[in-house]
């Protein structure tokens, strides 16, 4: 055993009894076995990080601890006592509430309804309106979040539903919290505050399963850290090891650069915005992007980096302003024309606007390519599969089959198909939106090295994002918006956490979201 | 329900099968494990042949035929808006409508049968525009914006033919016709449209534009795919295929009835939905269509040659129904 080891063991002895314990876990699909025999255990007070690459087995294992999938084989043992988590309500029972990556919010119903979801106070069988805005109020404190309880949920963000639904779990009293990729979608003051809550919860006694992909998040809240590969637990350790360590032992190799970004000469003008404005969502928005040039857009979660980059592609309507593509006009809202005149959109949420989930590998590569494929309304499908075939091998698309549903592949590999899409159609400018969101460190260099690509053969990249490293990583020039407008541009030479941050910032501080 | 002793005794020796008939039947059970409809389909022939000596005669095979014709051809029209995660309800008041529309053309105008056919096929088409433009640009629900066709078409019907039958040209009876003393007609039109339905769904833009519409939309319009026009083209092949279908019942009762397909839409939407397609859309195939149209017809036929009274089919038949979407869905929860 060598020390990293030791000193995890020793972590795990100061942290309390033992909560969870999962023994030799089997789970199976049709051609998959997503789980071979994986052990870890929870112990009270502590932070235990599942880490691994996308497709690693890390969410089929909460699914199990969750009550969502029932494991072919192995044991789970709460409190030491073993236990069959036949459904959620049976899992939720035992102490035990699990935060998705998919929110199982209701869109529909108001943020007090969702905290309080299948159980609201009740007085003489009705709905205590009241009791339950009370409670979900404080609730919501815990994370917080200051939103009206009876605010429609459809009409928060992204990071705000996510809050909503960590304080729909901690409102059931959990003991044990499994947490999957809780701060993919928050900015870095949201991610310090959601650190900070956990610290707390540990410090109450509670054990906390953490599933992330920022190692420096792993080591400022983590005690313990299980990596996962392939299904299998490659081992435990302490969760101050070195990150090159760890990423070693996820992805089975080293990783060089985490951003390895190959500069390129600029050339002509490609892209060009001027005094865009939607009002409500953004104002008076001119950019730039020329050939050859990753140009980064970067700003607090709400900004209206997203409305931007829909504003730009013609899929959201806009009141002024114009885009043009090498000196043309381009039709106003109009997604057809800025595919004909070489946009691309990787959208924000891969499974809601990227992808057709039940369609196949092949469907779904071909989906920009088909008008191109199509003589006299007829389509050539064997030109069309091999087009996806190309993009398989290109790409390194992990996948069975190009006839698989694209639904069964892992979240990196879904991204992949989403860029494969576009770049078969083969766009001038692509418009990325949070192209790594929820993808494993492996998969991302990957995302990153086909944007070096792009680059390399005169195409134009627009990259916005919440993940500022990337931003700051990827782009030779980044754009910070606040508040719906450009307050600021740097080189990459300039740019620094602290010079975006403080522009990010600047503008919004009396209008703070929250 | 009623069984007879010859039946019995038809029953096929086990035991007597030859190798070929053999592989066969390995074939057709490995497609009927992948197809619900399929699978119901044959356990109906089989069940149906072992009680009626007549079920496989030629004869009542092309009955069947002829009596699954027109739902199929509704049905085929319904697929490729099922598919695209809408639905018509106004299938059958639409044939019935082209039926009418024909009839007056060619008796009460005297315009020529061929021209009158066309301009039946165009008042379908025309009904589906309709409908399509209400869904893609009035955002309306297709459950509404189609109850709403189903009514105004089968009122046009009424108001046009006075609430009486109306006589149709002889070209339109041709569609109710047997070539070579034989071979029914709505059968061969049944045949036909089905392969078109399947070809403009494998092969076409349209086609494949109708999958991933139905898969998710907002995915399609962000791919580039026109999703306004695209659902105009749907429901206008929707109204084109129930305008064939009204021709062909035209032909079969040899005129236009107002009150014709009455309730058809709901078998159209059955056959499509015991086929194997979802009602969120993104799935179905035109294969699956026409075997849910023959199981529907299979039914009725069976029943009515063991005597069964058309009360207990309506009850057979809503059985099957739920049985057969039953069974796909548990095969598709296992796998």
């Amino acid at each position: 055993m060598n020390a990293t080891m030791r000193r995890g063991l020793e972590t795990a002895h100061t942290a309390g009894v033992e909560l969870l314990r999962v023994e030799g876990l089997v789970k199976r699909f049709p051609g998959v076995t997503a789980l071979g025999g994986v052990s870890f255990d929870l112990r009270a007070g502590e932070v235990h990080v599942l880490l691994g690459e996308n497709g690693a087995g890390k969410s089929t294992l909460i699914k199990c601890l969750a009550g969502v999938y029932q494991p072919d084989g192995g044991q789970i043992l709460v409190d030491g006592h073993p236990v069959t988590l036949s459904t959620t309500r049976r899992a939720e029972a035992l102490g035990i509430a699990t935060i998705h990556q998919e929110f199982n919010l209701v869109p529909e119903l108001s943020v007090a309804e969702n905290v309080l979801l299948g159980r609201p106070p009740r007085r003489f069988g009705v709905v205590d309106r009241r009791a339950m805005y009370a409670q979900a109020g404080a609730a919501l404190a815990r994370v917080g979040l200051k939103v009206d309880p009876r605010t429609q949920v459809r009409t928060l963000g992204v990071a705000r539903q996510q809050l909503v639904e960590i304080a729909k779990a901690l409102s059931l009293e959990a003991r044990i919290l499994i947490l999957d990729e809780p701060t993919a979608a928050l900015t870095d003051d949201e991610v310090d505050r959601l650190l900070r809550l956990m610290g707390e919860l540990r410090q109450a006694g509670v054990g906390l399963v953490f599933i992330s992909h920022h190692l420096e998040e792993i080591q400022r809240i983590g005690d313990r850290v299980t990596i996962l590969r392939d299904g299998a637990a490659v081992g435990t350790v302490s969760a101050a090891t070195d990150s090159q360590d760890l990423v070693r032992m996820m992805v089975g190799r080293s990783i060089e650069s985490q951003y390895p970004r190959v500069r390129t000469a600029v050339g002509e003008d490609l892209l060009r915005v001027e005094g865009l404005s939607s009002p409500g969502s953004f104002e008076d928005i001119s950019l730039t992007v020329r050939a050859g040039e990753v140009v980064g857009l970067a700003g607090l979660v709400g900004a209206g980096r997203t409305e931007v980059l829909r504003a730009v592609f013609g899929a959201d309507r806009y009141g002024t302003g114009s885009v043009a593509m090498r000196g043309n006009a381009l039709r106003r809202h109009d997604v057809q024309a800025s595919i004909h005149a070489g946009l691309g959109l990787v959208p924000e949420d891969r499974k809601a606007q990227g992808l057709v989930l039940g369609a196949s590998v092949a469907e779904n590569l071909s989906l920009v390519s088909l008008r191109g494929a199509t003589r006299l309304g007829i389509v050539d499908r064997s030109a069309l599969d091999q087009v996806a075939r190309r993009a398989v091998a290109d790409l390194g698309i992990r996948t069975s089959s190009i006839r698989s549903a694209v639904r069964n592949l892992s979240g990196g590999n879904q991204q992949k198909v989403v860029m494969g899409k576009w770049l078969s159609a083969d766009p001038a400018v692509l418009l990325l939106d949070e192209p790594t969101r929820g993808v494993d460190v492996g998969a991302k260099v990957e995302i990153y090295q086909l944007i070096n690509e792009l680059t390399a053969s005169g195409r134009g990249v627009l990259l916005a994002s919440s993940d500022l490293p990337e931003v700051l990583g990827m782009s030779d020039r980044i754009l910070v918006m606040a508040h719906g407008r450009l307050v600021g541009e740097l080189t990459h030479e300039e740019a620094t956490q602290d010079a975006v941050m403080a522009l990010a910032v600047k503008e919004v501080e009396s209008s703070r979201a929250y | 329900m009623p069984t007879d002793t010859p039946a019995i005794q038809a029953a096929p020796r086990p035991g007597a099968t030859p190798a070929i008939h053999r592989d066969v039947a390995t074939r057709l059970r490995s497609a009927a494990g992948r197809n619900g409809a399929l699978a119901a389909l044959l356990l109906l022939c089989v069940v149906m042949a072992v009680l009626s000596p007549v079920f496989l005669s030629t004869q009542n095979l092309l009955n069947v035929g002829v009596q699954a014709a027109v739902v199929a051809i509704l049905a085929f029209g319904q697929t490729f808006v099922i598919i695209s995660a809408g639905i018509d309800l106004s299938v059958g008041s639409v044939a019935a409508l082209t039926a009418i529309v024909t009839g007056y053309m060619a008796s009460t105008l005297g315009v020529s049968p061929v021209l009158a056919i066309l301009l039946g096929l165009a008042t379908g088409m025309a009904a589906g525009l309709v409908s399509g433009v209400l869904v893609a640009f009035g955002k309306l629900p297709a459950f509404i914006a189609t109850l709403a066709m189903l009514s105004i078409a089968r009122g046009l019907a009424l108001v046009l033919s006075g609430g009486v039958p109306v006589a149709q040209p002889t070209a339109v009876a041709w569609f109710g016709s047997t070539l070579w003393g034989w071979l029914p007609v709505p059968v061969v039109v049944m045949i036909v449209l089905g392969l078109l339905a399947a070809f403009i769904l494998n092969r076409t833009f349209t086609g494949r534009a109708i999958y991933a519409i139905g898969g998710n939309e907002e995915a399609a319009r962000l791919s580039g795919i026109n999703v306004h026009r695209q659902k105009l083209i749907i429901y206008a092949l929707a109204g084109t295929f129930s305008a064939v279908a009204g021709l062909v019942l035209a032909g079969r009762l040899a005129s236009g009835q107002p009150q014709a397909a009455a309730g058809y839409e709901l078998d159209a939407i059955a056959a499509v939905v015991i086929g194997g397609a979802s009602l969120a859309g993104g799935q179905g195939r035109a294969f699956g269509t026409f075997v849910g149209a023959l199981v529907l017809a299979v039914i009725r036929n069976g029943l009515n040659l063991l005597n069964v009274s058309s009360f207990w089919q309506q009850v057979v038949i809503g059985a099957v129904i739920a049985l057969a979407v039953l069974s796909d869905t548990l095969r598709k929860r296992r796998a």
